[in-house]
């Protein structure tokens, strides 16, 4: 058991360095002179000059890499360009935000793909299966930045019950957490569906049907408790999606996020900030993943043996 | 009686997909309005009989707009598809082919792509090159080739153990000869199902990009671009933004559907 920890958390090293390398290209593929791109055309030589100072763009490459590397492993990830504020400070402000806005559209998700995914699939081949079915594949096709604004005019506008935008209650939360979960949802119940009639068709569950046990209670005792081993594993995989989701969701509904914070030092060019941004997304998703093999280890012994 | 409902589904997104299409090629002729053309005493105005999904914020054809922007979406999805199959393919054939070292670092490269949520690394490329229509293609098919190549190779690695491929090898046929008439055609209906689920996945990525403002600028016509601006009058005028993400949704829907119909064929036990 031990020794598949260590060599999951030892492969994950490689893709981490991977990550960090491509976040610092980042920078250097900005056609031009990055510093003078986040100044602008009209900007002085000399405070041009500055900046590139500042973000340590006069040093050369390899050892602008292993600066980026050491600061970035103590947590330093540059400072601000346009607040002057270190860059890991405003992105921790805004971690809470994100992670309470990906867990409630997680539960929604849930709590809708389960139900759906198991009426589908205790009603196979019926019209409620192919009904349940459709709706999944419709969640999956109907975008985001389109549901947000949809659900606001029905919800906020029309009828008047929820806020608009912001953060605070528990009401601000809701349209997010529905027009952000909503997709997941579509996914995870196309996979509940599929995982349980894996398990329904095991001989555990016929057998247990042989010795009396009623239809309800051999799927959600038996079917159903076996099939979330899988689905445990696909809604942690899925966190990346919500994380990018996140991205959108944040920006329409001016939920003060990281994504929102990306998306903003996006159109102010304050490159150390998207480098920080997108790392730190990036490093959450590895991380989510590595903690998703390594529970599934636990949960499945046969994984540690592969 | 579920297979047949679902091959009416993969129909369906076969008619969707082929009216989107003829749509988008047509635009021009079928509309007495040009997409361009501005009636500015009436802006805002909603769907009449004249102006069926109404007018936007500069006094615009909205339909002849989201027509148009059906080129756009259909080209990009078409373009990242194109060339991240073909780069998947090859990429994907000679790791599984040849493995070993060659194998191992290819591996390497898409772990790192894959650590990485897909559109995050889209928005952080269109982000550093500047928004444009090209750049979005380039940032799509940068994260879009992995897919293709891990679904190649898989499949490449079995098939080189065929008898057949053992046969030709045997024969003296060399290896693109193998790769290309032997192993690659082996995982042509799964790139099928892929490209077509790979095309409603780029034209939503190309729409998202837009919507952030980061992709198809102005005064070029996008859906996303269209949902995004039609946000400020999403009060008295929201059908600027119902409509073109209507259409989005739709043809998202359809390549959704036709994709799952494919593999329905492909593989029966499903």
């Amino acid at each position: 058991m031990l020794r598949y920890f260590i060599r999951r958390v030892l492969l994950a090293v490689p893709v981490l360095l991977g990550v960090a390398t491509l976040v610092f290209s980042l920078i250097h593929l900005v056609p031009g002179d990055p510093a003078q791109a986040m100044m602008g055309d009209g900007a002085a030589p000399q405070d041009v000059a500055e900046l590139r100072k500042n973000l340590g763009l006069d040093q050369p490459l390899l050892s602008q890499y292993a600066t980026f590397l050491r600061h970035a492993i103590t947590g330093d990830l540059g400072t601000s360009f346009r607040t002057g504020q270190p860059v890991t400070t405003m992105i921790l402000e805004r971690v809470p935000a994100t992670v309470e806005l990906a867990v409630a559209s997680m539960i929604v998700a849930i709590l809708i793909a389960i139900p759906l995914g198991v009426i589908a699939a205790v009603r196979r081949g019926t019209a409620v299966d192919v009904a349940a079915m459709t709706f999944a594949l419709a969640g999956v096709s109907i975008p985001n930045f389109w549901l947000g604004p949809l659900l606001a005019i029905v919800f906020s506008v029309e009828l008047g019950w929820l806020p608009v935008s912001g953060r605070g209650t528990l009401a601000n939360l809701v349209l997010p957490a529905i027009s952000l979960g909503l997709a997941l949802a579509a996914i995870l119940a196309r996979m509940t569906r599929a995982s349980l009639l894996d398990e329904l068709n095991e001989l555990y569950v016929r057998a247990a049907r042989a010795r009396g046990v009623s239809r309800s209670a051999s799927i959600a005792t038996h079917a159903l408790r076996n099939s979330m081993v899988p689905l445990l594993t696909i809604i942690a995989l899925q966190f990346g999606a919500v994380l990018t989701g996140a991205v959108i969701t944040e920006t329409i509904f001016a939920w003060p996020g990281i994504g929102r914070l990306l998306i903003q030092s996006i159109g102010f060019r304050d490159y150390p900030m998207v480098q920080g941004c997108i790392l730190l997304i990036a490093v959450t998703y590895v991380a989510v993943n590595l903690a998703t093999d390594l529970m599934y280890g636990v949960l499945d012994p046969r994984i540690r043996f592969e | 009686m579920t297979r047949r409902l679902r091959s009416g589904q993969a129909r369906a997104g076969l008619i969707i997909v082929a009216l989107v299409v003829a749509g988008a090629v047509a635009a021009p002729w079928l509309l007495p309005w040009d997409a361009a053309t501005q009636d500015l005493p009436h802006r805002l105005q909603g769907p009449t009989w004249q102006h069926w999904f109404g007018l936007d914020e500069l006094g615009r054809d909205i339909l002849a707009r989201v027509l148009l922007g059906a080129r756009v979406s259909l080209l990009v999805g078409i373009i990242v598809v194109g060339v991240s199959s073909v780069v998947g393919m090859a990429v994907g054939g000679v790791s599984g082919y040849y493995g070993g070292r060659l194998d191992q670092v290819i591996g390497r490269v898409m772990d790192v792509l894959m650590a990485f949520p897909g559109m995050l690394l889209a928005i952080a490329l269109v982000a550093v090159l500047g928004p444009s229509l090209i750049n979005v293609v380039l940032a799509l098919a940068v994260i879009g080739w992995v897919g293709y190549a891990r679904l190649v190779r898989g499949q490449v690695l079995r098939a080189r153990e065929f008898e057949y491929v053992t046969a030709a090898k045997a024969l003296g046929a060399r290896t693109p000869r193998i790769l290309l008439q032997h192993v690659l055609p082996t995982a042509l209906p799964p790139l099928l199902v892929q490209a077509t689920l790979g095309m409603a996945g780029a034209i939503l990525s190309e729409a998202a990009l837009s919507f952030l403002g980061l992709g198809v600028q102005p005064p070029t016509p996008s859906w996303g671009t269209m949902i995004n601006g039609g946000r400020v009058h999403l009060l008295d005028a929201p059908h600027l933004t119902i409509f073109p993400g209507l259409f989005l949704a739709i043809v998202v829907l359809g390549f959704n559907f036709l994709g799952d119909g494919l593999r329905d064929a492909i593989d029966p036990r499903r």
